[in-house]
């Protein structure tokens, strides 16, 4: 099997791709796992392994993600490379595999990326302000089931960045717009609907994503198979916050 | 050294709000002239964090992940437990406790799991109030299933991502101060070492895990909720980054780990397919609701399962528990599957795993059925096994999941170096020898969310702490053992790399310190494994420098400290003369193969002490009194 | 403002100021771009289809007083200059903006993705979404063409003012004019199979049992638009209109 893989050796540097051989590749291993025989290979002859994000290697945390032959997280859909197996590829193919790019993402080294960008996007609103100790008894809200279900499928993204990966326009709009959706189809979420919509969607701006332009590829590759209803759900909620917004009224008060 | 657990008096009811009223409080205007640091983000320190920076202090955060939201609680599959009783079932405080006391084979401490069950109810709220979108039933209310075993439905659940929701609030919470300025957030950050001034916890020592850099950071009070050990094995479904450097460091500086062997092995997990494999995939246990479980009768049968008439299987888990079947606790499953393999009746191509077959139940139910209730695991075990479930019985064999020894703490979560605090997997308080399901979930967030707040507060009220500097000797001597602990581990220069050692210690403690342990083999893993932490010195290859990101060079580190554990683990399972929970001793069991407790000799919890460098270590008891749930015999005939 | 106790996100609450930075805050994000153009594409895809339904005249037969129903029709469009000038304007406003924010969010694209990847691939993504930023630009390119066509009659060979049927067949009579005619609605095709359902979506419309229909329907209607206006040039250089 030959392998391109992208070596940069930090974020001032400028890469390439560099081709390594490699045999034996059993159709049972990861693609991560593939790529730590890889790597043991490498420090053996005292050449320096490839960095790569991964943790949990069950698809959930979403620190791992490159894209393989152009595809973010590779051939196989609803996939996060940690879970991708080397039987969706042939013996004696050749793979390309390059970092997310997008300028949000910064290379740090090889095929890790910096996206911190997406904490900050978190940062701008997405959650509810409820400290700890002030919650009203579970059941207190009762939450249709259909609602609660839409709000979880949209709350399963795990923040890989492979939207961003994939989207020609590097837009962050489907990870923005899963968690807009995810509050914003809940009970609990609605006293900072719209604020949020406006201050996420600003700030997604701001980190330097793109726009979105409906074409699809994002939902193609999401590992969760988060759907482009959240995009619409985040334009409308943005459109209204942006011209409904009011400023607040502040009176002081208190003793 | 005298262990005082600092239980409250009184009743158990009222302990919790004896303590609360008796702990000393902050003035709210004070609260932000302390600083305290949170060493990890997951739902323990995480929530932590959170509600600290809410109370007003000043919250400095590390993870090593890229991300907060990374930290592996996320990967939590099954639920949360709460004694809810929204079921009308029967639910109570008091039975949760009851519950979680019996299903840790009596050696926990009554007063904290009591706690814990008063507190869950809280978490609940908490976590629906953030907008964890836990299962709803048709009228808007919150639905419950009933798990791993229990007699009563009190397990919240979002689809089979309970973790990652729950995190995910604590997460967005975190956030939330983060923005507001009153969390200090460092990722990609990664603790070495705990820095101990006058006696008292002052700070700690990190690396930058982009630049190298080496800091120091002080603080009033340093919480570690850095998550379990499980990664010691090499192999089990802890994330590949999940280490026991954090708390490991606070145990040389002063700490005592308490109960090191018990740890927890989940009977459904993926079998092994080849020696390149990294890490082990747990599918939940509600499969057993449906799967059978069964092997060949005969040795060394090498037939495709499908080919296997009924009559030349067996069935062992219906056989010998016929009252429980499929659904025996974790322990005493995985236990069994061991037993098979080891008689040479396991399958597949390893011969380590067992067919969990679920034809009888798709005939009996249907395909659509069996794929409404296990599509989604059975997309994950074809991803992973590249075999049909619906075709072919899938192959399960047991793997470390959890570990229930930690740092030991008190009632307060703290330890024995006053000022550090310990919350979640990382302390051992609450689960004893063995952890129900669904309640890893939900002590993480009772340490982080409704605990700490309070004793945090008693403690920073209650002690005169003297102003301290970055450049304090004590901090600069940790800071110059760290930075020189780096410098060797990249001149060694050897032959072989972190993994193969990694490898060689996890197959030692997996052999020998695993589902099953004799004197003799533990005798003998010691040394295997302090030989293999001599050789690891003068022999492991990291390549590359100090100063930029090195995943080898943070592999490496967090390995030698498993080494220094997986020694620890071994003589603490030696020393346990008895079975119980997860620690199964050969030596010791009833004439039908059951854990034999010692409750006479045994009720206590080991908590060692780090006696210096090629010394034993010292072992401290803290002796465990049941005044409430009577220790009995667990039977699951 | 910032009330005691209270710790406001200074960059986050000036994200929504009032007033004229409102309306400029909303159209400095990319998702209000998006609805402008929606909204000038929703005015352009009316003025499409009720331009294509005036053109289809051109295959009813002469009246009897011996003039072409659609310079009967040129004629009612005429009728009034204001009203006329008013809707031209309003529909060069909607293409000046259309484009305009069209380049703003390429440059914005170009800005947020400046090193491509090695290997692309397309995966499950339709070639019309994706080369929105090429059928757009040859669309504006062919719109000023067809004004100084057939609107103003400069680059038409024999233009007389308001004989829109005389026009229209010696314009199409010559075979490259015509063959260029038909290249241009197939780019429209291809911007109208991807934008009609797009700005539904960019307004915030999408729904599991609408959108897939919405889709068919803007597909449908793509290539009824270009089929309609194709069948002109082609029925003149076949003869069938004269």
């Amino acid at each position: 099997m030959t392998l391109n893989v992208w070596r940069q050796k930090s974020p001032a540097d400028a890469g390439q791709m560099v081709k390594y051989q490699l045999d034996n590749v059993s159709e049972h291993m990861s693609f991560l796992e593939m790529l730590d025989v890889l790597n043991e290979q490498l420090i053996g002859k005292g050449e320096i392994p490839i960095s790569f994000d991964h943790d949990c290697r069950e698809g959930i945390c979403g620190s791992c993600g490159f894209v393989i032959n152009g595809v973010a997280h590779g051939p196989r859909g609803g996939t996060t490379v940690c879970q991708l197996h080397m039987r969706e590829f042939k013996s004696g193919d050749e793979l390309f595999i390059e970092p997310w790019r997008a300028s949000a993402f910064p290379i740090i080294k090889d095929l890790v990326v910096n996206r911190s960008a997406f904490d900050r996007i978190i940062q701008a609103g997405g959650f509810v302000s409820i400290p700890t100790g002030s919650a009203p008894d579970g059941n207190a809200i009762p939450v249709p089931k259909k609602e609660s279900d839409r709000a979880m499928s949209a709350a399963t993204c795990i923040g890989c960045g492979a939207c961003v990966a994939a989207c020609p326009n590097a837009s962050a709009s489907l990870f923005t717009s899963a968690k807009i959706s995810h509050l914003g189809l809940l009970p609990q979420g609605q006293p900072e609907r719209y604020d949020r919509a406006v201050k996420m969607v600003n700030q997604a701006n701001e980190e330097g994503f793109g726009g979105c332009t409906n074409i699809g590829l994002c939902e193609a590759v999401c590992p969760k198979h988060i759907s482009l209803e959240n995009i619409a759900r985040m334009n409308r909620d943005f459109t209204v916050g942006a011209w409904s917004y009011r400023e607040a009224t502040a009176d002081g008060g208190g003793a | 050294m005298e262990l005082d657990p600092r239980i409250p008096a009184g009743p158990i009811e009222q302990r919790w709000d004896n303590c609360k009223f008796d702990m000393k409080l902050v003035n709210p205007a004070n609260k932000r002239k302390y600083h305290v640091i949170v060493v990890g983000t997951g739902l323990a320190g995480g929530a932590a964090a959170a509600s600290l920076a809410e109370l007003g202090y000043n919250v400095k955060c590390s993870c090593f992940q890229d991300s907060p939201r990374r930290a592996h609680s996320i990967a939590a599959q099954g639920g949360i437990n709460a004694a809810k009783n929204y079921q009308n079932d029967g639910d109570s405080i008091y039975r949760l406790f009851y519950d979680t006391v019996k299903g840790g084979d009596f050696r926990a401490r009554e007063s904290n799991v009591y706690r814990l069950a008063q507190i869950s109810v809280n978490i609940i709220d908490q976590a629906v109030a953030q907008g964890v979108p836990f299962a709803r039933e048709y009228g808007g209310t919150l639905a419950n299933r009933s798990f791993g075993g229990a007699q009563v439905s009190r397990t919240f659940y979002a689809r089979g991502q309970t973790g990652q929701q729950l995190l995910l609030g604590a997460y967005q919470s975190l956030e939330r101060q983060i923005s507001l300025g009153k969390v200090d957030m460092h990722t990609r950050t990664e603790m070495l070492d705990l820095i101990v001034i006058d006696g008292r916890a002052r700070g700690i020592v990190t690396r930058n895990l982009l630049t190298g850099a080496t800091e120091v950071h002080i603080a009033d009070a340093v919480i570690v909720g850095t998550g379990g050990y499980g990664n010691v094995f090499y192999l089990s479904t802890n994330a590949k980054g999940s280490n026991t450097t954090a708390i490991w460091r606070a145990h040389k500086r002063g700490a005592l780990f308490a109960n090191p062997c018990f740890t927890q092995i989940h009977p459904t997990c993926i079998p092994v397919s080849g020696d390149y494999q990294s890490k082990l995939t747990l599918m939940s246990e509600s499969l057993r609701n449906d799967g059978r479980i069964w092997v060949p009768k005969k040795v060394g049968d090498t037939r495709s399962p499908q080919s296997i008439p009924e009559d030349e299987r067996d069935y062992y888990l219906e056989r010998a528990y016929p009252s429980f079947g499929n659904l025996v606790p974790r322990d005493v499953a995985s236990r069994a599957a061991k037993r098979m393999c080891d008689e040479g009746r396991g399958v597949g191509p390893t011969g380590l795993g067992v067919y969990l077959d679920f034809s009888e139940s798709i005939k009996r139910l249907g395909k659509a059925a069996v794929a409404e209730r296990y599509g989604n695991l059975f997309e994950m075990y074809e991803r992973i096994a590249g075999e049909n479930p619906y075709e072919v019985p899938m192959r399960i064999y047991p793997a470390i999941h959890y570990t229930m020894g930690g740092l030991w703490v008190d009632y307060q979560l703290q330890s024995t170096i006053p000022g550090l605090f310990v919350l979640g997997e990382a302390n051992f308080s609450d689960h004893g020898a063995n952890r129900l399901g669904a309640s890893a979930l939900m002590q993480g967030l009772a340490d982080g969310y409704f605990v700490i707040p309070y004793t945090i507060g008693n403690y920073l009220a209650s002690t005169k702490l003297e102003k301290v500097s970055a450049d304090h000797p004590a901090a600069l001597a940790a800071k110059t053992e760290v930075t020189e602990r780096v410098k060797k581990l990249l001149s060694i220069k050897g032959k072989r790399t972190v993994d193969s050692f990694h490898r060689e210690l996890g197959k030692i403690i997996w052999d020998y310190c695993g589902m099953a342990r004799n004197e003799k083999g533990l005798t003998e893993a010691i040394a295997k494994v302090r030989a293999l932490k001599a050789e690891f010195w003068t022999n492991v290859n990291v390549l590359g420098s100090g100063e930029e990101l090195n995943q080898s060079l943070e592999k490496a580190g967090r390995v030698a400290d498993f080494i220094e554990l997986g020694e620890l683990m071994c003589i603490d399972a030696r020393d346990r003369k008895e079975s119980c929970g997860g620690h199964f001793r050969e030596e010791y069991q009833t004439p039908e193969g059951e854990a034999q407790r010692d409750d006479e000799n045994y009720a206590y919890a080991a908590a060692w002490e780090f006696a210096g460098e090629g010394k034993d270590p010292v072992l401290h008891k803290e002796p465990l009194t049941f005044e409430y749930v009577h220790p009995s015999q667990r039977s699951y005939k | 403002m910032p009330v005691a106790g209270i710790t406001y996100n200074e960059n986050a609450m000036s994200a929504t100021a009032s007033g004229l930075a409102r309306v400029s805050r909303f159209y400095e994000a990319p998702v209000g771009k998006k609805v402008v153009m929606a909204v000038t594409g929703l005015i352009l895809v009316g003025f499409v289809l009720g331009h294509m339904a005036g053109n289809l005249q051109i295959y009813l037969p002469v009246g009897e007083n011996g003039v072409y129903a659609i310079d009967k029709y040129g004629a009612l469009l005429h009728a009034s200059e204001e009203l006329l000038w008013g809707v031209r304007l309003a529909l060069l406003a909607s293409v000046g903006l259309h484009i305009w924010s069209a380049i703003q969010l390429a440059s914005a694209s170009n800005a947020a993705r400046p090193v491509r990847y090695v290997k692309q691939s397309p995966l499950k993504s339709t070639y019309a979404s994706r080369t929105m930023y090429w059928s757009g630009p040859i669309i504006g390119f062919f719109i000023v063409y067809h004004l100084l066509h057939f609107t103003t009659g400069t680059v038409h060979p024999d233009y007389k003012y308001l004989s829109v049927h005389d026009n229209v067949v010696k314009g199409f009579s010559v075979w490259y004019v015509s063959a260029f005619y038909i290249v241009a609605m197939a780019m429209l095709c291809m911007h109208l199979y991807h934008g009609v359902w797009s700005m539904f979506q960019s307004l915030g419309f999408n729904h599991p049992r609408y959108t897939p229909r919405l889709q068919f329907g803007a597909k449908a209607f793509a290539f009824l638009i270009a089929a309609g206006n194709i069948s002109i040039p082609l029925a003149i250089l076949s003869g069938l209109v004269k």
